[in-house]
């Protein structure tokens, strides 16, 4: 379980998290939406210690890391696995070494296991064989469920995703939610999904909060969400430019 | 008055918090060294990528520096010193400023560049992150294997240079100035001391570990995009140069 309390952070003069409290509980599809530079990758960055926070707690497992040491955060890491809005595959290896490059580091697999273990989770996204390619030679995708692959090689506890489905077609869209549920049925993961793509929260959620001006302001389930009275989820979920929320 | 005070002010600050992050990452590096041991792979990558990609254009500049110290020399010399130094003076240059300076030089422009721009677009992209989040500590796997890379292959690199750098000043000496091959070896040998070869392959490692931090430093503090690795490589190259003739007043002045 993850616990976020009163959890502040500040860029110069831009206050980006202002106080947000959260929980995220074992098991579940946490989505987390929000307007674009609302602060949602930052408040995902914080749970795996990428971003230090100015003010608050955020407890892992029931260990406030706040404060962890860097060696004790790459500790920490080992729990999570993370999708990148990018992918951020890493251009220098092929396919096959990114989604190796944890087991490589972090166990005491041989290379033909560790190689079994890249084959099994490339078929898991839908990628057999792709072992050899260049990240380059990718379209986006197949990066997306490189970058998937990779997050789940060591098998987790935890997957974070960013902006999954962002700048993917309707049909890819769909493909990567429909494997985001696939692992959490079948891996029984805690995904923590971050997304504006309102059709994809509502389709994988088992439960939605919406990250407004540095806190949490609405927490429910998908049916909960879109039959919400609160003018700003509302404005958010109908994609309307008029409302409470300015555009900007 | 106050506005300029608070500049200089924030330059200097700037400028420590920078010294400050650059031997805290030298730290880290020391630290990491024994995990480093069972990766010697990657160590080896860096070695080729820095060492052997960089000899063609180092052989190049060092036979054109011997070429080019041979005739100032000779033209130096003339009705004033006897030719049978003229190996001595090209053997000197060579072997305690020339070689480790321009190789250092070089290695800052082709090396410096690529370490600081490979590892900002790295940042940019989010791949460092990545890293981090495969619980890889981006210190040990992508700067300390090119730190060890630096100071091993700058010396090989020097040794090579200041051989074929001779052998260029030989070769002009020979064909252009009208001086026997005797004369320039004896003179070659005439004055030489151990002692120079290696304070020219100390200054090439310091220098080697001076091109590898500075690239590397530089590359980890990208912010903003293609405009920012541009910027980052560009302060790569411009810092490593400026501190490999500061590095070379140094060790001259503690050496000789």
């Amino acid at each position: 379980m993850i616990k976020i309390v009163d959890l502040h952070k500040s860029f110069g003069e831009n206050h980006v998290l202002n106080g947000l409290n959260l929980d995220v509980q074992r098991g579940e599809t946490m989505v987390i939406i929000g307007r674009s530079g609302c602060g949602k990758s930052v408040l995902v960055k914080h749970m795996i210690g990428l971003i230090r926070p100015d003010q608050g707690q955020i407890i892992v497992d029931g260990d406030e890391i706040t404060n962890h040491r860097e060696e004790e955060l790459f500790r920490l890491r080992r729990k999570f696995g993370m999708l990148f809005q990018s992918a951020a595959l890493l251009d220098s290896m092929t396919v096959g070494e990114n989604v190796g490059l944890g087991l490589r580091y972090h166990t005491s697999l041989d290379k033909e296991a560790i190689q079994e273990r890249v084959k099994s989770k490339l078929a898991l996204v839908g990628l057999s064989g792709m072992e050899c390619l260049e990240p380059a030679e990718l379209s986006g995708g197949m990066k997306k469920r490189v970058g998937l692959a990779r997050a789940i090689a060591m098998d987790p506890k935890y997957v974070i995703y960013d902006e999954p489905t962002t700048g993917l077609d309707p049909i890819m869209a769909d493909v990567i939610n429909e494997l985001i549920m696939r692992l959490q049925r079948e891996l029984s993961i805690t995904s923590i999904v971050v997304t504006h793509d309102i059709a994809s929260a509502t389709k994988i959620a088992d439960r939605i909060s919406m990250l407004h001006e540095g806190k949490i302001i609405f927490d429910g389930t998908a049916e909960d969400v879109l039959r919400s009275t609160n003018p700003i989820v509302e404005q958010f979920i109908k994609g309307s430019a008029t409302g409470p929320i300015k555009p900007v | 008055m106050a506005n300029l005070l608070a500049f200089i002010g924030r330059k200097f600050i700037s400028f420590i918090e920078h010294v400050g992050g650059v031997f805290v990452l030298l730290g880290r590096v020391l630290k990491s060294l024994p995990w480093l041991f069972g990766n010697l792979g990657l160590v080896v990558e860096q070695m080729s990528q820095m060492g052997v990609n960089s000899l063609p254009l180092v052989l190049i500049t060092s036979i054109f520096t011997g070429a080019v110290s041979a005739i100032q020399a000779a033209y130096q010399f003339q009705d004033f010193v006897p030719m049978r130094y003229l190996g001595t003076a090209v053997g000197k240059a060579v072997v305690i400023e020339l070689g480790p300076v321009l190789t250092a030089l070089v290695v800052a422009g082709r090396v410096g560049a690529s370490i600081a721009a490979e590892l900002g677009t790295m940042k940019v992209t989010e791949q460092l992150d990545a890293l981090k989040t495969l619980a890889i500590d981006p210190v040990p796997f992508l700067v300390s294997p090119r730190f060890i890379a630096g100071l091993a292959m700058l010396p090989i690199l020097t040794i090579m240079s200041d051989f074929i750098a001779i052998m260029g000043g030989y070769t002009v000496a020979l064909l252009f100035l009208d001086i026997t091959s005797n004369t320039f070896l004896s003179g070659l040998k005439m004055f030489f001391h151990f002692r120079d070869v290696i304070a020219g392959l100390v200054k090439a490692l310091v220098f080697g570990g001076i091109i590898s931090t500075i690239g590397c430093y530089q590359g980890f503090q990208t912010k903003g995009g293609a405009k920012g690795v541009g910027r980052s490589t560009t302060k790569a190259v411009v810092i490593s140069m400026v501190l490999i003739l500061i590095g070379d007043y140094v060790i001259a002045s503690l050496v000789f």
